[in-house]
């Protein structure tokens, strides 16, 4: 049994618990429908989900069993089709929803997709390829400088539709998959140090104190990194400190109301703090045990926005109470561990990397969408994986999980 | 070192596991404190996000006349209320509202202002919707998502007109009222009917009762869900009733028989407790119009009407008391001592009196030769006030009449009345017309002429100590109520009995006001006055006219007080009298079980038909010398 079981979905434990924890989105998104005026969008959303999840599991069915060298081979041809419908949703993307004023979705008949997440799948295996190929560990800016800009080119067209939570999924993916080859914390943190000092530069006092430790950082790690190395990432923070204010002035005001209402809700408790205070009364409400599946009042009065799909983990909270939400936490946890097993298992490196691709994509999405509904990480719009609402995110999160187990087993 | 060697992987791995851990303990822990530790909080505020209070108008008490007869309740009537929400969302849904109702921009500038202020309070668009509008707001619910349509009880008035003055209306409180120390903010929220002139105003806080309050939850779009049943229902209480000394049928009768062209105010007590039986002032006004919230059109007719309807002549309509002063200054010569009831004066009266340079006119041309203290009232003559006047004295007479109370208010239980105006000392002329007074002021003070204005109630008060022992308790609305301060005339009681005698005298044959107050089961006293004011000396008008009285059976003590006013009314004897008359002898019919007439007086009797049997038999004097 458990032979067979092996034989058919080669990572039994983790599939089973993807498995299990889509089933409990599926009730969770129910639930999000049962209000007191329902309304036909998300009261039959689960019945949508539910066909979206006999999908995603006829792909996974196909996909775990491509050869690896299929997956190798598709790499580049997809990389770059995702790069072109990036580029073309940027132009003849819309909204959808919620979202109506961003465009991240491509449109072909009545069927609509985001195509940021085919290109992060796409990312993935085209870094993984890339940085496969090397025998070194990346331990210079200029190593890192083109696999960087493999991720960047998507990276930066994400930015632009504008969605900030998956240009994040794109970062957490670069981050991951850099230290996976081999890239030193000290350098990852250098280059993660221009948005630190992007987020800084709001005091101007902070942010001299800031520069003058990072300085003094360099100077005591001179020796492993080149002078222009160490100047290049001193400039990039000063330029960071000094675009902050045209970047901010040129942000919708909405995202800098997402900024602001982060750092306290009660600043426009009616307006743009009134998400994430609904959230976190909802969650808060919950308490220990919960209110009980489908009875949370917050959802069923329409106070929750996004309820099925961005603040689904709210209707957790609120229904289910620190039970449900610790519970919830050890799964996703049990999940992304045994990505990294997975990972340490397989001595192929291009089977590492792309388990550590979809490993960084997840946690970012866990970690974001978690966080913003206590108030951990502003809210951006940022779906959380098997449990959202959402079509092609789920089938793309399936098709992940096939390729992860694919790739590690056959490597 | 090969970079993907099991050795470096396994490093690698506990990094990756570290910053996993490292993140989901964040989130873990947040959501500990959330849930765990700060749960409380949340739930209190998941509460009051969806559990809104509403009051529950308490209906107002109930009015009701000395038979007990219902003069002020309420009948069902709808208010359409707002539930609070972001001001944008609230002047968004008031704009819609304007499409079915009417809205003015500043009743929304004030709602608004409303909210700003007292935010979670809900917010009364329409404290009595007309039906139809209830309907239009009914029918389009999923539209309008806060309106709230409550029932509400309505205030109904009975007689109209005839009581106006005495109930005064109800109106919505206003944001002035709101902040004012006579509201408590326990009470009074937005949108409540309170009291706003007469009874209703100054019972107010009796007549309110308390409202109660319900919890409804509500969804994030404000649409009521449902009732929230964990907190108790407050059904509030409904306010007291109220029973007044007034008798209904005699205001709407005083009603009836006051001449709809003129204006001026009646005034009925009764002597057993100085109770007010009516209180008619007229024009007057609907209450009723007032209910809904009076129609702009309306309130400003009311206002540019130079007859002014709003006016409560009784209590704040100031007139020179004219000739039935004329009993306060007998009273106090009496008093005084400075003449004796049968004692005649030295000048006989020839139509005038002069004094001094200049020559003071009696009212009748052809004089009334020598009159003792009784002939002189009966008689109104001048020329014996004259001399009366000046024998007390000017200084004596302001002293005396100051300490009796000409110059205070009465206390009436009415929010408003206005004090007399009698000089307490010489002073007075110096302040107010700038110069010393003459020794002849004395003379027109002494026939209720001069500096002195005085209410149509504080007569009434007067002649109520004449009716009684000279003891007058203030007049009352309320059933029931004793306001302490009993004004005291000081007068020796026979004295008093020689001033009745005077009245008695104008009402009987040969007296000014005779055949307009001759009754048949009543004997009437009283006396007349004709008001010299500023235009009728000017020759543009005509004097008010006055007639204050006492009736009652033949046998026994008055059982009413009637103080008449008419406004440019000319004579005391032919227009005023015989509303006096005709209020007392309705009153007193029905008092001691006689059925009502409406041919009252002698004068109506002889004007429909033949002289009444019962007037032949009591003055057969009087028929012969007719004949």
């Amino acid at each position: 049994m458990t032979r067979q079981l092996t034989k058919w979905l080669l990572e039994p434990s983790l599939v089973l618990a993807v498995f299990a924890l889509t089933c409990f989105g599926l009730a969770m998104i129910y639930s999000a429908g049962v209000v007191h005026i329902p309304n036909d969008v998300t009261q039959n959303a689960w019945i949508r989900q539910g066909t979206w999840f006999v999908l995603a599991v006829i792909a996974f069915i196909v996909v775990v069993r491509v050869p690896v060298r299929w997956i190798e081979w598709v790499a580049l041809p997809s990389y770059t089709l995702s790069i072109l419908l990036l580029v073309s949703t940027l132009v003849v993307g819309t909204g959808v929803g919620t979202a109506a004023g961003v465009k991240s979705f491509i449109q072909i008949g009545s069927f609509s997709f985001q195509s940021s997440e085919i290109a992060k799948i796409a990312t993935i295996l085209f870094l993984a390829r890339f940085l496969s190929q090397r025998k070194d560990p990346l331990n210079s800016v200029h190593d890192l400088l083109l696999p960087a800009l493999l991720v960047g080119l998507p990276l930066v067209l994400v930015m632009l539709q504008p969605d900030l939570g998956t240009t994040m999924a794109f970062g957490g993916i670069l981050f991951a998959m850099f230290f996976w080859a081999g890239t030193p914390v000290i350098l990852l943190l250098l280059i993660a140090s221009p948005v630190l000092g992007l987020m800084l530069s709001y005091d101007t006092i902070i942010w001299s104190g800031y520069i003058v430790a990072l300085v003094g950082f360099l100077y005591l790690f001179r020796y492993r990194l080149l002078l222009f190395e160490s100047i290049g990432v001193v400039l990039a923070n000063l330029a960071a400190g000094t675009v902050a204010q045209p970047l901010w002035n040129r942000l919708a005001i909405y995202q800098q109301n997402r900024i602001l209402v982060f750092l306290d809700p009660e600043v426009d408790p009616r307006g743009a703090g009134y998400q994430l205070i609904q959230s976190k009364v909802a969650v808060g409400s919950g308490g220990v045990m919960g209110q009980g599946f489908t009875l949370g009042s917050q959802k069923r009065y329409d106070f929750l926005p996004e309820q099925h799909t961005d603040f689904i983990f709210s209707v957790v909270g609120e229904e289910l109470g620190f039970i449900g939400t610790a519970l919830g936490i050890l799964a996703f946890c049990f999940i992304l561990g045994r990505l990294v097993h997975m990972a340490t298992q397989t001595p192929d490196p291009f089977a590492g990397l792309v388990v550590l691709g979809i490993f960084g994509a997840w946690l970012t999405h866990i970690f974001v969408n978690i966080g913003m509904t206590v108030g951990v990480v502003p809210i951006t719009g940022i779906p959380l994986p098997f449990v959202s609402y959402g079509g092609t995110f789920l089938l793309m999160c399936w098709i992940s999980l096939a390729i992860a187990v694919r790739v590690a087993h056959e490597g | 070192m090969n970079l993907y060697h099991p050795h470096s992987r396994r490093q690698r791995a506990r990094g990756l596991y570290l910053t996993m851990g490292i993140l989901m303990g964040i989130l873990t822990v947040a959501f500990f404190r959330l849930q765990v530790l700060r749960s409380d909080t949340w739930e209190l505020r998941a509460e009051s996000n969806r559990i809104r209070q509403l009051p529950i108008p308490a209906p107002r008490g109930t009015i009701h006349d000395r038979n007990g007869r219902v003069i002020a309740d309420n009948v069902p009537g709808y208010a359409i209320t707002l539930l609070p929400g972001p001001p944008d969302s609230i002047r968004a849904t008031l704009n819609k509202m304007s499409q079915y109702m009417e809205i003015s921009d500043e009743r929304i500038e004030s709602l608004l202002a409303f909210l700003t202020r007292y935010g979670r309070q809900p917010l009364v668009v329409d404290s009595d919707a007309d039906f139809p509008v209830v309907s239009a707001l009914q029918e389009r619910r999923t539209e309008f998502p806060r309106v709230y349509i409550e029932m509400r009880p309505r205030r109904r008035y009975f007689g109209g007109e005839a009581a106006a003055h005495v109930l005064g209306y109800v109106g919505e409180i206003t944001a002035n009222e709101l902040t004012s120390i006579d509201f408590s903010q326990d009470l009074y929220e937005q949108g409540m009917v309170v009291g706003k002139a007469g009874v209703e105003k100054q019972y107010e806080s009796i007549l309110q009762g308390r409202r109660g309050l319900k919890y409804v939850e509500v969804d994030a779009r404000g649409r009521i869900v449902g009732d929230f049943g964990a907190f108790r229902v407050d059904p509030g209480e409904g306010g007291e009733s109220l029973h007044l000394n007034i008798d209904i049928e005699l205001q709407e009768w005083i009603h009836d028989i006051f001449p709809k062209s003129l204006t001026g105010a009646v005034i009925a007590l009764d002597p057993e407790d100085g109770g007010i039986l009516a209180l008619y002032s007229n024009p007057g006004y609907d209450p009723n119009d007032f209910v809904s919230g009076i129609s702009t059109e309306l309130w400003q007719s009311l206002n540019a009407d130079n007859r002014n309807p709003l006016f409560n002549r009784v209590v704040l309509g100031l007139y020179p008391p004219a000739s039935t002063w004329k009993l306060a200054v007998a009273g106090i010569g009496l008093d005084l001592g400075v003449i004796t009831p049968d004692e005649k004066m030295p000048v006989a009266c020839t139509g005038s009196y002069t004094f001094g340079d200049r020559s003071y006119r009696c009212w009748d041309p052809d004089g009334h030769g020598f009159n003792n203290l009784a002939e002189a009232i009966g008689n109104s003559c001048d020329v014996y006030f004259y001399q009366l006047g000046l024998r007390i004295g000017l200084d004596p007479l302001l002293r005396r009449s100051t300490e009796i109370g000409f110059s205070r208010q009465c206390g009436i239980d009415l929010p408003q009345e206005s004090r007399g105006i009698f000089p307490s000392e010489r002073e007075f002329w110096e302040q107010r017309f700038g110069y010393a007074p003459r020794e002849g002021e004395v003379l027109p003070l002494s026939i209720g002429q001069g500096p002195n204005s005085q209410t149509p109630l504080k007569i009434a008060q007067f002649y109520l100590a004449l009716a009684r022992d000279g003891t007058a308790p203030t007049p009352v609305l309320a059933r029931g109520l004793e306001i302490g301060d009993t004004w005291a005339l000081d007068l020796d009681p026979g004295h008093m009995e020689a001033l009745r005698e005077g009245l008695r005298k104008v009402t009987a044959p040969g007296g000014t006001a005779h055949f307009g107050t001759a009754l048949e089961h009543w004997e009437v006293l009283g006396k007349t006055g004709t008001a010299e004011h500023g235009l009728s000396q000017a020759g543009f008008a005509e004097p008010h006219a006055w007639f204050a009285g006492m009736a009652g059976p033949f046998d026994g003590p008055p059982r009413i007080v009637v103080v008449v006013i008419v406004e440019y009314g000319e004579s005391g004897s032919a227009i005023a009298a015989p509303i006096m008359a005709k209020t007392a002898d309705y009153y007193l019919r029905r008092k001691y079980g006689i059925p009502t007439d409406s041919v009252q007086t002698y004068l109506d009797h002889v004007q429909i038909g033949p002289v009444p049997t019962w007037y032949r038999e009591r003055y057969p004097a009087v028929i012969g010398a007719i004949r």
